[in-house]
């Protein structure tokens, strides 16, 4: 088994991080799990949250290591802390996972996600749609005379807000990429 | 050796190099490349099932009385999905066996090619592994990663789905030693602060309570050894699940018994009670706890496991060993000897006596008398009868499982093959196979209910062509016994669908197959007929008639706590709330 790795916020005492308590609160979790990118590899890791009844909030994959056929899986996920210390776990038995960081407790971390958003209108809604996205820095990627395909990135918070905003002004469809996140600092 | 060879010799290469020597299997259309090869030699044994449920659960009981990888082999989708049953059962009682299926050739996949099913895909949460070997250079390398991952860490079923093209095909054998294993080591050793901060406890300890359970028995023969000599020095009381009997011998002088929901009344009250409770390799069951909100309330706990993810999934642990239970036992006994060997020996011996006063209810007392044979009445017989043999035993499911697992004493490991976790009625008949295989000479005997029995009779015909003399000991109370008892608790009586009608005459069945059979209904007449059934060489069915209302006691009612058994009938009225209906 891929030893449960946790580099920061781990027990001195014990090869992962066990929690004090059993909290009844819910937390929302950020976790990086590094897999081997072979067939079947994402099937077995939602596999395991559909079939333990595991929330998933976010998930996004792809290969981060071509040579190394490595990929990242990003998953947030909801939960009181004993199942979010299940999830890590389980995570961690998996025969092709190499290591699980849960991002939250591990140390601060930057969490990006990448939106689209195509918005249709004509005349003041699409001047007002227009100044918002250059307040939020969205770059426009395609256009035609009524319309808009706007590109965001930003914290999730941020991808919410302008979609609220882009609501009233004819927002026709959103893709969201999902969050990726990384630890900060030089580790 | 030549390097170059096709899938199919690949795959019995592998099996050799990895000291296989039985496969419990069934032929198809998609592996008949694989029978070819096994045709064409003679170091690993094919046994020919009669359904692959029975392949898997013989492989299970093969694995489980010798410590070794089982190994099955079945054809693409009827026999893989057959499998499914005994790869979840394996699951759930970490039992490592390896299950290779044929599948179409690579180019009809997902064209719902005849006999093509997703087994990968099916069998993916019931596996600890599996793969899919698409080309025939890398699968004697994957061949040997599913023994690895099998055997590993915590135990387990694995499954490599062979297409068919993949066995044609030629390519480059890669033996055991070459085969890559690096990412796949759990950790055996446990935290040394850890350890010493469990070894402190066990020096302050008033009321200790050593819980056992399969992990010790997965862990090794040397591993049982280690807990003998702590629990002896100690002179701790030791209690074990269902799966972990016979690690601590049953005739030993600090063992209460089983715990659990039919556990006996002086472990559960010990497990209640204590103020130290030390859990070697087991995981806090549903079966185990009863109800977890008054589980053993006032204890520190210490979980010793080789899969972190079982430490707090059930219960929270003061200190959380992550390790094999054969290091870590190790671990502990120096640590504790090099401290001094200290315990509370006072306060222990205060702690025996309580829990001599538990055993003195003698929980497990029935009276025999009339002329019906008392279920319980036959396990004791059975054990007076036996226990000087090199015996194994196999169990179906139901109450007959727990009355074995009451009556029967078991003092070595891997002498009790039962489903525990999944709690699979046919599993004991083709796990008596297997064990038998491994054990030629041995006294291997099915303690069996006739409905579980009949799910997987079939098998007669293996036991029958292969000259395997088990003994199929069914006690017969033509109910689904377990299912019986439950309704006349919980559900008002309600008998629904939990009796036997058209029965077979098992004596004639025996028969038809060309075994023996033998009825036995008259108590004055049970020595005799068990010496006649341990005596005969060859496979038999023994018929034994019992009571059919008798109830399995001692019992935690769902949704109670250790500290509210059921001792018998005349507590039974009114005791389960409605609440614990839903707890199965």
């Amino acid at each position: 088994m891929a030893a449960l790795k946790i580099k920061k916020g781990a027990s001195s005492h014990s090869a992962y991080n066990l929690r004090p308590t059993f909290s009844d609160v819910e937390e929302v979790h950020t976790l990086a799990v590094l897999v081997t990118n072979e067939p079947g590899v994402l099937a077995r890791v939602i596999g395991l949250f559909s079939g333990r009844g595991y929330n998933i909030e976010s998930l996004t994959v792809a290969e981060v290591d071509h040579t190394g056929h490595t990929s990242r899986i990003t998953i947030v996920t909801k939960g009181k802390p004993q199942i979010i210390e299940q999830i890590k776990t389980q995570l961690g038995r998996i025969v092709p996972v190499h290591e699980v960081h849960d991002l939250t407790v591990e140390g601060p971390s930057v969490e990006r996600e990448l939106g689209l958003f195509k918005v249709a209108g004509e005349g003041d809604k699409r001047v007002e749609a227009m100044r918002l996205a250059d307040i939020f820095r969205a770059n426009v990627v395609d256009t035609t005379l009524e319309s808009f395909v706007f590109e965001l990135t930003g914290a999730p918070e941020k991808i919410d807000a302008f979609a609220d905003l882009m609501r009233p002004l004819g927002l026709v469809e959103v893709a969201r990429t999902g969050v990726a996140a990384l630890a900060r600092g030089a580790h | 050796m030549a390097r170059q060879m096709t899938g199919a010799k690949m795959v019995v290469q592998a099996l050799k190099d990895q000291g296989v020597d039985t496969v419990f299997g069934y032929p198809g259309g998609a592996v008949l490349p694989i029978y070819d090869e096994i045709f064409q030699q003679n170091d690993i044994k094919h046994i020919l099932v009669r359904h692959e449920q029975g392949a898997v659960h013989a492989a299970e009981g093969y694995a489980r009385s010798t410590g070794k990888v089982g190994v099955a082999l079945v054809t693409s989708g009827p026999g893989a999905t057959n499998a499914v049953t005994g790869l979840t059962d394996a699951l759930l009682d970490s039992i490592p066996i390896v299950v290779l299926s044929g599948q179409v050739p690579t180019f009809m996949i997902g064209s719902d090619a005849f006999q093509e099913a997703d087994t990968v895909g099916i069998t993916r949460p019931c596996t600890k592994h599996n793969w899919l070997a698409k080309e025939t250079d890398t699968l004697a390398e994957t061949l040997h990663q599913a023994f690895h991952v099998a055997r590993s860490g915590r135990p387990g079923p694995v499954l490599v789905d062979i297409p068919k093209d993949t066995q044609f095909a030629s390519g480059t054998y890669t033996t055991r030693q070459e085969t890559k294993t690096s990412h796949y080591e759990p950790q055996l050793k446990g935290d040394i602060t850890e350890i010493t901060a469990l070894v402190e406890l066990m020096e302050q300890a008033e009321r200790p309570v050593f819980y056992t359970g399969g992990g010790v028995i997965n862990s090794g023969p040397a591993a049982s050894q280690l807990l003998r000599e702590l629990v002896d020095t100690t002179g701790f009381p030791i209690t074990s699940t269902l799966m972990g009997l016979g690690a601590y011998p049953g005739s030993g002088k600090n063992w209460i018994g089983m715990l659990g929901m039919h556990g006996l009344y002086e472990a559960n009250m010990a497990m209640h009670d204590c103020d130290l409770m030390i859990n070697i390799g087991a995981r806090f069951d549903d079966r185990i706890t009863g109800l977890i909100s008054a589980f053993s309330p006032n204890s520190k706990k210490a979980h010793i496991d080789i899969d972190p993810s079982s430490i707090n999934k059930v219960i929270r642990v003061d200190i959380p060993i992550v390790g094999d239970v054969g290091h870590v036992l190790e671990d502990i006994l120096k640590v504790w000897k090099s401290r001094g060997r200290k315990t509370n020996k006072e306060a222990v011996a205060k702690w025996q006596a309580q829990i001599d006063q538990w055993r003195a209810i003698k929980c497990l007392d029935f009276k025999q008398e009339g002329k019906t044979i008392k279920p319980q009445h036959a396990l004791v017989r059975l054990e007076e009868l036996t226990k000087k043999y090199d015996r194994y035993i196999t169990t179906e499911v139901g109450q007959h499982q727990m009355w074995a697992a009451q009556y029967l004493t078991f003092d070595d490991p891997n002498r009790w093959m039962t489903s525990g976790g999944l709690g699979t009625m046919g599993y004991g008949f083709p796990a008596s196979i297997g064990v038998q295989l491994a054990h030629p000479d041995a006294l291997v005997i099915n303690v069996a209910g006739e409905a579980s029995w009949l799910m997987n009779m079939q098998e007669m015909g293996t036991a029958v062509q292969f000259r395997l003399p088990v003994k199929q000991f069914i006690l017969n109370n033509e109910r689904l016994g377990m299912v019986r008892q439950w309704q006349e608790l919980l559900h008002g009586e309600r008998y629904s669908h939990s009796w036997s009608e058209a029965l077979p005459d098992f004596v004639k069945l025996a028969e038809a197959f060309g075994a023996k059979g033998i009825l036995c209904s008259d108590p004055d007449d049970l020595d005799d007929a068990i010496m006649e059934m341990i005596t005969h060489d060859g496979p038999v069915i023994f018929d034994c008639l019992v009571e059919k209302h008798e109830n399995c006691f001692p019992m935690i009612p769902s949704g109670k706590p250790h500290n509210e058994m059921l001792l018998g009938e005349a507590e039974t009225q009114g005791v389960i709330q409605s609440g614990g209906a839903v707890l199965v």
